[in-house]
């Protein structure tokens, strides 16, 4: 076996040779889906490039480097650090838990010097790594074994519950539903799954204990929009009459008048989609998701085209985590799942998701780049 | 290349799974399609609608209040400018002190600032939000609102405002006509829709002309679509309309009359009315004593209420033409006019007064306790003889009576535009029946002929009835001459065509001859109210009306005198009269409540009245709005 693995070991390869190799038509939509971010964030500070556009165009640039840094290191350099990096988002989030800064009501930040670091948004990472290089070393008739699935449902469980904790419930329904995703691709048998749909619906009531109260009014307000609305449900309503006021060509660019007078909440960051909608109209709004679906799309490609198995899940795993932020930002702006802090990947103002992305999609590129190359079943036979 | 075979097996289940993945994100992906286009299409024209009414606020602009003017444009109620400081929270912060007590304090050095005035912009500041002026103070005099200028640069946050109140120059004696403003009640509220209602600084008419002709006095609210952000604050003005200013109304009020005829009252209780027996005008109409309307603009205070409320004087009764009182002697006229036309009774007839007249077991009594012997009819209105007038009233009935004083302007509202208008009382034997049930005794008419009994009657209703006995037409009584915008130009309504009231011209001859001999006739009971001077006369009628029952014990030990008596028990004093006799203009009535005479306390006041329309003669000056000048008026006639 051992020579197997020698003989497949490929020749390095010139940096110049991975960038020839590099998806520039990737790059592009990103960049496209950033730019579109840059102009919101201009028409939201009324027509200036501070404080928002301009910084967030600064940390796109260092992401871009991210991105570059992250998709020339070989997939394996990758599995072999999936674990290490796991322990450390870990050890950070119960950092955070002891000591964190308070924001927005919940525990988020380590300050680390001039660095405000939000361990859950490592984690989202870390956890696509950590499930992607353990199922990696699995057989396929491995995979449904109680006994094997137990490991993954803790990497899990673990940081779900110490970000519910924080409590920031958008990032745990994010890691949760990722990891989850993950373990489906990976190829769990549909009994799990069935079993595990009929235990989370038994489990609604007693969760629903554990939840902030207002976590529990945003709920409810989801529900019922017009429970309050004045309080919770105003976003929500404020939201709708943006996005149906922009009609199908929009407003025009920094003439929506509900987003310019303030009618919208919080509209540099989880309502920058309302805002584009009122703006730029059916037209701008279906377009931006379709620019996401076409990187989503690039992404899928990537997995299926990936000869490890460890690339593959990684890929998807991207992917996975790129779709949960749109559509939940998205569904959750027009009012049809309920209000949870998730931000719109590369439009939201907001430096921590923007890396996270970035290196997610130096990830992807990364796979793309050594999707050719065999990874064998355990990273000791790395080195 | 050695491929791992187990990994095949391994790829063709991720191979499914992403496929199945896919299928279940692009469904996904459709339902935000399908919601983006329920909004945007679907829903894209309620949305818009509702996102215009987030943004666009509509403010009020409170039009100005119609003047009230009297005949000659002398303003009974004007706008004044109400100079008001305000406070704006924000800009107080911004300009250096840390919170609106301080900016008040700083304000209280420069005019004085009650303690409840105080209260009240501290929790007008903490309810609305920082940029929303609060109103500090109002009704600031000029030396206060300059200092506040003057010292404005010391003073954060402070505004001073020119708002627009109500005001009344001339105070007390027109309240009753003019009326007065106040704060909308939540009653008002709901019977009117105008939105100008709402506002919380808007006042509307609570009395008098003021209230009856609130809707023409109000105009219409105009209004500036502003707009506004999601905290209430303007950005700016998007369109703007203008509302229409109220109406002016030109009363035919003479001002200068009515205050004269008012201070002939000091300070008794009484009403006296003043027309123009060719137009109908009501040139003064007194009630008093009055009361300030200005009081009620900004709210009267409890003690001021308290003392117009407890004022055994009634200062708040129109008693013009809310008060009732018993015609009295004044009404002999109406009998002898009903006999007249029933033929019941020659004028040269005699009938002898002993001082009482005997109708089955009930003695009538003439005021003059020992009579006036022999008398006709000229001489019973001369000398008011009661126990004729039982015998005019016995033969002619109470249902003809009746009839005469309908015709003549009694038991019926005027109509003239004024709240609280009663229509007096003149009975018949049906109302009776239909009031009580009991039928009709024949004593009660010997009562009704001297205008006791049931009968009432208003004060304008009297000056009404003297008015028609002067002219022989059918005068309507009007108190507006014109409204509108521009009064100036407005043509007045010219004087109601006159319509005979169908009474032989000889009966009224007799009848007005007889009231010439009450007041210019040596023996008459008015002589001393004769007004005398170059084409000025008056001819009239004295009234006492007594306000109890004269019991038969009392009549036997001797009738109490009106001075022996407690006030309100004391006869009110009448008088009616119209002058020039030969052609008469104007036609007055007094009323002295509880005056005891009326030859001494309502005659003479109704000369002094009397003697000041005819030398002032309001009617024959050129009026507002009067498109008919007195000349065009007395070439018409002739």
């Amino acid at each position: 076996m051992a020579e197997a693995y020698a003989q497949t070991k490929p020749p390095q390869r010139t940096l110049l040779s991975k960038l020839a190799d590099f998806n520039w038509g990737f790059l592009f939509l990103i960049c496209l889906v950033a730019t579109v971010g840059f102009a919101m964030l201009y028409s939201v500070a009324d027509g200036n490039w501070d404080p928002w556009a301009s910084r967030q165009m600064w940390r796109f640039g260092v992401g871009v480097a991210v991105l570059f840094v992250v998709a020339v290191i070989d997939i394996r350099v990758w599995m072999s650090l999936a674990y290490p990096a796991y322990v450390l988002a870990l050890l950070l989030l119960v950092a955070v838990e002891v000591a964190g800064e308070v924001g927005m009501g919940a525990q988020r930040w380590l300050t680390l010097g001039p660095v405000n670091l939000q361990p859950s948004e490592i984690m989202k990472v870390a956890l696509v790594l950590a499930l992607a290089r353990y199922f990696h070393s699995l057989r396929i008739d491995e995979v449904s074994r109680p006994l094997r699935l137990i490991l993954p449902l803790f990497m899990i469980a673990l940081p779900v519950a110490l970000v519910v904790r924080q409590p920031d419930l958008g990032t745990a329904m994010l890691l949760l539903a990722g990891g989850l995703g993950l373990i489906f691709l990976a190829g769990i048998n549909w009994w799990y799954i069935i079993g595990g749909f009929a235990m989370s619906i038994a489990a609604i009531p007693i969760g629903w204990q554990f939840l902030a109260d207002y976590q529990k009014s945003r709920i409810l307000t989801f529900l019922n929009p017009e429970r309050d609305p004045l309080g919770t449900g105003y976003h929500i309503l404020q939201s709708q009459i943006a996005i149906g006021a922009g009609g199908v060509f929009g407003q025009g660019f920094m003439q929506g008048s509900q987003s310019q007078l303030n009618f919208l909440p919080e509209k540099q960051t989880d309502f920058i989609f309302t805002m584009l909608a009122e703006e730029f109209g059916l037209a701008g709004a279906a377009g931006l998701v379709s620019l996401y679906i076409a990187i989503l799309a690039i992404g899928v490609l990537t997995a299926l085209n990936a000869r490890a198995h460890f690339g593959r899940l990684v890929a998807m795993g991207v992917c996975l985590t790129l779709f949960l932020y749109v559509f939940i930002n998205a569904a959750m702006v027009m009012g049809l799942v309920p209000v949870v802090g998730v931000p719109m990947p590369l439009v939201s103002y907001g430096g921590t998701s923007m890396m996270t992305l970035m290196f997610g999609f130096g990830l992807l590129m990364s796979v793309h780049i050594h999707r050719d190359v065999d990874v064998p079943r355990y990273a000791g036979a790395l080195w | 290349m050695v491929r791992d075979v187990r990994d095949t097996a391994r790829q063709a289940v991720f191979t499914r799974r992403t496929a199945m993945a896919s299928i279940g994100a692009a469904g996904l992906f459709g339902t935000v399609f399908w919601r983006l286009y329920g909004l945007q299409v679907e829903q894209a024209e309620e949305f818009g609608i509702q996102a215009e009414e987030n943004r666009i606020n509509v403010r009020l602009l409170v039009p100005q209040r119609g003047r009230i003017l009297d005949r000659f444009g002398v303003e009974l109620a004007a706008n004044r400018q109400n100079f008001r400081v305000l406070l704006v929270p924000e800009d107080a912060r911004n300009e250096g002190v840390s919170n609106v007590e301080e900016a008040l304090n700083l304000l209280a050095e420069i005019v004085e600032l009650s303690d409840y005035r105080r209260r009240r912009a501290l929790r007008e500041a903490a309810r609305n939000r920082p940029f929303v002026p609060i109103t500090v103070k109002e009704n600031l005099d000029w030396d206060e609102f300059a200092r506040v200028n003057v010292n404005l640069p010391d003073l954060p946050g402070i505004v001073p405002d020119v708002g627009q109140t109500r005001f009344y120059p001339e105070g007390e004696h027109l309240a009753h006509i003019v009326g007065h403003v106040g704060r909308v009640t939540e009653e008002e509220q709901l019977g009117d829709r105008d939105p100008l209602l709402r506002l919380p600084d808007f006042r509307i008419g609570k009395l008098g002309v003021e209230l009856q002709f609130d809707g023409r006095l109000r105009g219409s609210a105009g209004t500036s679509h502003v707009e506004v952000n999601a905290g209430g604050r303007v950005i700016r003005e998007l369109q703007r309309t203008e509302g229409e200013p109220g109406d002016q109304v030109v009363l035919t009020i003479d001002e200068d009359l009515q205050r004269f005829a008012a201070a002939q009252f000091e300070g008794e209780s009484g009403a006296a009315a003043v027309l123009d027996v060719r137009s109908g005008d009501i040139l003064a109409l007194v009630s008093e004593p009055g009361f300030d309307p200005n009081l009620f603009t900004f709210g009267i205070s409890q003690d001021d209420w308290a003392a117009l409320r407890d004022d055994e004087l009634n200062p708040m009764v129109n008693k013009s033409v809310s008060g009732q009182y018993p015609p009295g002697s004044t009404f002999k006229m109406v009998v002898a006019l009903a006999a007249l036309e029933a033929g019941v009774m020659h004028p040269r007839e005699e009938v002898f007064c002993s001082g009482h007249i005997t109708l089955g077991d009930r003695d009538f009594h003439c005021w003059r306790r020992e009579g006036h012997q022999v008398m006709n009819m000229r001489d019973g209105i001369k000398h008011s003889c009661d126990v004729y007038f039982y015998e005019v009233a016995r033969r002619v009935g109470i249902d003809r009576i009746a009839a005469m004083a309908e015709r003549l302007g009694f038991g019926h509202a005027t109509g003239i535009q004024l709240p609280g208008e009663r229509a007096g009382l003149v009975p018949t034997t049906g109302w009776k029946y239909a009031i009580t049930g009991v039928r009709w005794q024949r004593g009660e008419t010997l009562i009704a002929g001297i205008g006791q009994g049931f009968l009432l009657s208003t004060p304008l209703q009297l000056a009404l009835m003297t008015a028609r006995l002067g002219t022989g037409n059918a005068v309507n009584p009007r108190l507006v001459r014109a409204t509108g915008a521009d009064v100036e130009g407005v043509a007045a309504d010219g004087p109601p065509a006159q319509v005979s009231l169908d009474i032989d011209p000889a009966h009224l001859a007799l009848v007005r001859d007889g009231m010439n001999a009450v007041v210019n006739e040596l023996g008459g009971t008015a002589t001393r109210s004769a007004v005398r001077g170059r084409g000025m006369s008056m001819a009239g009628k004295t009234g006492t009306a007594q306000v109890r029952n004269i019991s038969r014990e009392e009549r036997e030990s001797g009738v109490l005198e009106n001075e022996e008596l407690p006030r309100h028990l004391r006869d009110h004093a009448l008088f009616v009269g119209f002058g020039p006799v030969t052609a008469p203009k104007y036609a007055v009535s007094v009323i002295v409540e509880h005056g005891s005479s009326g030859s001494r306390a309502a005659g003479p006041r109704a000369r002094e009245i009397m003697r000041y329309a005819l030398t002032r003669d309001p009617a024959a000056m050129p009026a507002i709005g009067n498109m008919v000048r007195a000349s065009d008026e007395d070439g018409r006639q002739g």
